[in-house]
């Protein structure tokens, strides 16, 4: 019994259907096992098949995809071979899948206790009575708030890592073998994801299951397994115990990884010096910005950024950190023209900055650009590269016409691709080469202060991490100053001169890159810090109850 | 939008009953606004004419001094403001005018009609919202099968065909070929339900029809939107069956739009009403509208218009209440 | 040469990449587009040619389509008659898609005030159901075919316009046209070079559409006598003359409703598959 595997692959293969009916091949020939009480993490980036071969184990496969190799048996039943009856009955009995977006995967019209019991009653394993007492005690065990109550709530009264929660416990209800968690604290925010992790490792551990932990991350993916599985366009690049993998990777593309993930300083004690040495700027004084209609007073409805300071020295970057509803994209919205301050100056270069963009002088215009997070949106589809970046020269009369295409020839060196994608579109460009189009496009109108909002938020570690050596070059080369928003810490360390936290629209901490491990900080500054995963065991016990202290420090500070 | 803490539920819960009935209010003044404006359509539109009204009404027996007078006991000397506030004052109080071609108040020409294409429109919903509702469940529960794509084949067929083919075919088959039904609906005897049927049958089975393609594509699209929603597949992956997927899962969310769909769909019907009107000479509201084009005999238009499209704004209304009402998100 | 060479080889592969139903659609399409333009020529006898063939006859080898209430060949008024069906339905088509298409341009990057006066008053010619506005206008206009061309964009107008007021707003909200307006392009430049761009397609689906509806509502009208007036005839009259032959069950009655739905069908089945390969 001991022997024989809970879960076991072989040969794995799976076709998508393209958009021109070609059928491509997204998952090759992967093989793995499970044993009982063992967790194994699937890891990669997007694309990399992780979430397919996962959802293999209930024998589903998402639409236009499908199975059409190997042998896949979970708790002793061949998922490919099984009838559609025979499938229902081993989905949310023996297998259990925990989605990446809790928000979209509970039903708006129905209750959560409803809908956490249905699998459980419906089969007749349980009364609703049973059920209902079963699923509060989950909730306990999750430590969720309000157990007895919480479950008669809607789910969009909820908070999306108590919807993850939740949907663990909804899970969890019918003892099952094994569970699959697809990426479950990847879209919740970075303070969340320990104690939501925590909870899911102490569920594991009690309950005995077998899992499936997807994920990018690997540092996370660290705490909870014990083995992980790297996968790369759907082939297994390593397989292998998770501590000895991550302190001796063999494999290059594990080596990568870790690479991209590992907190490695960008910028030296040289950059440290000269940028002390600059005068500033940019700089905001008491900024208050919000949105929806004007009180008599002038303020907006719904106020997001409530006096703020900031200061941007010349060739610097200036990291911005915070998590969603700290408002730093207003922040840059504020700045860049497209909201207008309710209270507050910001001075450019000495100069008092217009609120609109409207009103700003096309000198000031061209002087400041915004660069976007989601490349997809910011490059018009039906424009080829070429234009796209001719424009902003056009526009601000950079050079003559003759030079158009010199000048874009040197902009696409100047972010490291080929002269020749001029022509192509957007449409034919990966993540990473649009991101460095965009980045282009902001550099061809010569600006002194960019702003980067999330730049490589929705980007690959990898591509992500090539494209902040990037910016950290130009800064050298260009002495262009950056506004680098993120809600990662790690990456803001790696690659800001100046750090500032923003908590609920406020100011709550700012210094400079050195300090912020070294001086005692706000609460919320060491919050952020903390959660940023280590590869060591243990970590994450030690942070989760951290953060539980960090949090009362938080509630109790003004 | 609206996320509560656990505490507080009861304050909540008045706030949502609420919210529900100002959104309601809301709407109600929106439609209200809007019938306005197209009353101002419709009647600015008949002041665009080359000529006027009393041109019109006199007809051959217009000389200048005629018009003349009949203008000044129109009333059409006054400007234009005037002219449609009083207009429409007295549509509000129930006097449509008098027509122009047989003299008559028009009130006394439509008020025998508009039971009767009532009545035609009132068995031809009963009859296609069912039929559709099923058709487009089906479709979408089968999504991409053979059923599914002969319902598809099948429902656009359909729509894209003018009524009056469907008419002239039902007519030479079940009336010509086969004699089931009449093919004039006025003097077949209403006593019994097989007369009621032969006299009915074939204008309600024309105007179901194209109804019914409509509703069933419009439903199935509704209900594939919910059905590729990510709760959809949770509750696959729960191991759930399809029928109770779709039942209680899918069918819920997709309320509000189906019933938006329906809503659009009859306005289809008043469209076909017309025409099957005409075709089965039928005693009917549209038919008279059709007669009072031909005459351009305005005030009748102008009553059949205005009220055809309050009877669509209100259905238009009645849909978006429903959609509101069954909003989870406002519990 | 090669240019036309490389048409036709694009042309091929267009076709070869529509779904069965889309060839179809397109091939029936085509076709009465090329009868529109030459059917004058294609005609057997001349439109009121009187012949030596039976009132309201079956179809035969001489009369192909049978003959109509008055002994003409109804094959050649179908011809005839392909050019007032399809020739005002596109003429009205293109107007109203053009109109939509501008005015929700307009609407979307102006905004404000223009944006909702706009929305309001053709939501509110929508509230007339289109056959309904249809008569009110030709009882106040008449039949005349420009009067009948203009009736037809008007009452389609709106809903071009709400479709392509759909498309601008979602695509208003894209970065790329934020990076414009930060540069500080203006609303000219936004709306010809930003957003149409990227709305071309949906909206030359909707254009298709349009002409189906359209072609339906003027042959209904035409059908009830209000639409096109002897001595033209498109198909909708030659329907409503035939009228009679409905008892005997004549085909003179079935086979113009036949061509309307044939082209019909065709266009909606074509619009179909190209919207079925974006996906």
């Amino acid at each position: 019994m001991a022997d024989t595997p809970l879960v076991d692959v072989a040969g794995l293969r799976v076709v998508a259907a393209g958009a021109d009916g070609k059928e491509c091949v997204i998952v090759k020939d992967v093989s793995f096992s499970i044993r009982h009480g063992e967790v194994l993490a699937l890891i990669g980036e997007s694309g990399s098949g992780k979430t397919t071969i996962a959802l293999s184990l209930l024998g589903y496969a998402k639409r236009g995809c499908r199975i059409t190799g190997g042998q896949v048996t979970v708790a002793g039943v061949d998922v490919r071979a099984a009838s559609a009856k025979a499938l229902n009955e081993v989905r949310g009995a023996r297998v259990a899948y925990v989605a990446q977006s809790a928000s979209a995967s509970f039903n708006p019209a129905l209750r959560i206790m409803d809908q956490v019991i249905e699998s459980v009653c419906v089969r007749g394993s349980l009364s609703a009575r049973q059920a209902r007492a079963k699923a509060i005690s989950l909730f306990e065990a999750l430590a969720l708030p309000s157990p007895a109550t919480i479950g008669d709530r809607y789910p969009h009264q909820v908070s999306g890592g108590q919807l993850q929660r939740l949907m663990a416990a909804m899970a969890l209800m019918s003892d099952p073998q094994v569970v699959v968690f697809d990426e479950p604290t990847t879209a919740l925010d970075v303070t969340t994801q320990i104690e939501v992790l925590n909870a899911f490792k102490q569920a594991i551990k009690t309950l005995q299951i077998s899992a499936v932990y997807v994920s990018h991350d690997l540092a996370v993916v660290s705490q909870v397994a014990d083995r992980v599985m790297v996968l790369r366009h759907g082939e297994v690049q390593e397989q292998g115990a998770v501590l000895p993998m991550i302190e001796t990777p063999s494999h290059d593309y594990t080596k990568s990884l870790m690479a991209a993930a590992a907190p490695v300083s960008r910028l030296t004690d040289e950059d440290a010096a000269f940028a002390a040495a600059q005068p500033p700027l940019l700089e905001i004084k008491g900024l208050t910005a919000g949105y929806g209609k004007l009180d008599a007073a002038g303020m907006p409805a719904f106020t997001i950024l409530n006096d703020i300071d900031l200061q941007v020295r010349r060739g610097t970057t200036v990291g911005v950190i915070g998590e969603s509803g700290s408002g730093k994209s207003t922040l840059a919205y504020v700045v860049a023209g497209l909201l207008a301050p309710a209270k507050g100056q910001i001075l450019f270069d000495g100069v008092p900055l217009q609120g609109r963009v409207a009103q700003r002088d096309a000198q000031v215009r061209r002087r400041i650009q915004l660069v976007f997070q989601n490349a997809d949106k910011v490059l018009n589809p039906s424009h080829t590269v070429g234009e796209i970046l001719a424009r902003p020269l056009k526009l601000f009369n950079r050079c003559s016409h003759d030079q158009l295409d010199a000048r874009v020839a040197r902009m696409l060196d100047m972010v490291k691709l080929p002269a020749s994608l001029a022509r192509s579109r957007p449409g034919d460009l990966s993540g990473g080469q649009k991101q460095r189009v965009n980045l282009a496009r902001a550099l061809g109108a010569e600006p002194e202060l960019i702003i980067c909002d999330e730049v490589t938020s929705a980007l690959d570690t990898v591509v992500g991490a090539a494209i902040l050596d990037l910016l950290v070059e130009l800064r050298r080369e260009l002495q262009v100053s950056y506004i680098f928003i993120s809600h990662d810490i790690s990456t803001v360390r790696t690659t800001c001169d100046d750090i500032t936290v923003l908590y609920k629209g406020r100011k709550v901490d700012a210094c400079e890159r050195g300090a912020l491990l070294t001086a005692p900080r706000h609460p919320y500054t060491d919050m952020l810090v903390d959660s940023v995963p280590e590869l060591r065991p243990g970590w994450l016990e030690e942070a989760s109850g951290r953060m539980r202290q960090r949090r009362e420090q938080l509630a109790a500070t003004p | 939008m609206f996320k509560g803490t656990i505490d507080g539920i009861a304050n909540q819960q008045v706030d949502m009953n609420g919210l529900i009935l100002r959104m309601i209010f809301q709407r109600v003044g929106v439609g209200l606004l809007t019938l306005f404006i197209v009353c101002a359509l419709v009647f600015f539109m008949s002041s665009l004419l080359p000529g006027d009204a009393a041109q019109m009404a006199l007809g051959q027996a217009a000389t200048p001094e005629t018009v003349a007078a009949l203008r000044l006991q129109l009333g059409l000397d006054q400007p234009a403001i005037l002219r449609f506030f009083s207009w429409l004052w007295n549509f509000m109080t129930g006097n449509f005018g008098v027509s122009y071609a047989s003299g008559l108040p028009v009130a006394d020409i439509v008020a025998p009609r508009i039971p009767n294409s009532l009545m035609l429109a009132a068995a031809a919903t009963a009859v296609s919202v069912p039929i559709a509702l099923i058709l487009g469940i089906v479709a979408a529960m089968h999504r991409g099968s053979r059923l599914d794509r002969t319902i598809g084949v099948g429902t656009m067929s359909v729509v894209a065909v003018p009524e009056f083919l469907v008419a002239t075919l039902a007519v030479l088959i079940f009336a010509v070929k086969l004699r089931w039904m009449s093919a004039l609906s006025l003097g077949g005897d209403m006593s019994s339900i097989s007369g009621f049927f032969k006299a009915y049958g074939l204008p309600v089975l024309t105007l179901c029809c194209v109804v019914v393609a409509q509703m069933a594509r419009m439903t199935r699209a509704a209900l594939i939107n919910q059905l590729d929603s990510a709760y959809v597949e949770m509750g696959v992956l729960k191991g759930l069956k399809p029928t109770r997927i779709v039942l209680r899962h899918a069918l819920p969310n997709a309320i509000g739009p189906i019933v938006n769909a329906m809503a659009l769909s009859l306005s289809y019907l008043l469209g076909g009403v017309i025409i099957v009107e005409t075709i089965f000479s039928y005693p009917g509201l549209a038919s008279t509208l059709v007669d009072a084009v031909s005459n351009r005999d305005l005030p009748v238009v102008q009553f059949c218009v205005l009220f055809f499209s309050a009877c669509y704004l209100l259905l238009l209304l009645i849909a978006d209440i429903f959609t509101i009402v069954f909003n989870p998100k406002l519990r | 040469m090669m240019t036309s060479f490389r048409f036709t080889g694009s042309c091929a592969r267009f076709f070869m990449s529509l779904s069965v139903a889309g060839r179809i659609g397109l091939m029936m399409s085509v076709f009465w587009i090329v009868i529109a333009v030459f059917g004058p020529w294609l005609a057997p006898y001349g439109a009121t040619e009187f012949t030596d063939g039976p009132i309201l006859g079956p179809l035969s080898a001489a009369y192909p389509m049978g003959t109509d209430f008055l002994g003409r060949d109804l094959l050649s008024r179908v011809l005839l008659g392909a050019r007032f069906s399809i020739g005002l339905a596109l003429v009205a088509a293109l107007m109203a898609s053009t109109m939509g298409t501008l005015l929700a341009l307009l609407s979307t990057v102006v905004g404000g005030w223009l944006d909702e006066g706009l929305s309001r008053v053709m939501d509110s010619i929508l509230i007339l159901p289109s056959k309904i506005l249809a008569l009110l206008m030709v009882a106040i206009y008449g039949s005349s075919l420009p009067v009948l061309v203009l009736t037809a964009a008007v009452t389609y107008t709106p809903g071009a316009f709400r479709i392509a007021r759909s498309q601008a707003l979602g695509l208003n909200e894209m970065e790329y046209v934020m990076v414009s307006r930060l540069n500080g392009e203006g609303n000219l430049y936004v709306a010809v070079r930003d957003i149409l761009p990227n709305m071309i397609h949906p909206m030359m689906a909707d254009f298709g559409l349009r002409f189906v509806y359209i072609v339906l509502m003027l042959s209904g009208l035409s059908f009830l006598g209000l639409g096109v007036q002897p001595p033209n005839a498109d198909w909708g009259s030659l329907v409503r003359e035939n009228l009679s032959g409905l008892s005997v069950g004549a085909p003179a009655v079935l086979m113009p409703a036949v061509a309307i739905a044939t082209l019909t069908i065709g266009v909606t089945l074509f619009i179909d598959s190209l919207a079925a390969r974006k996906r």
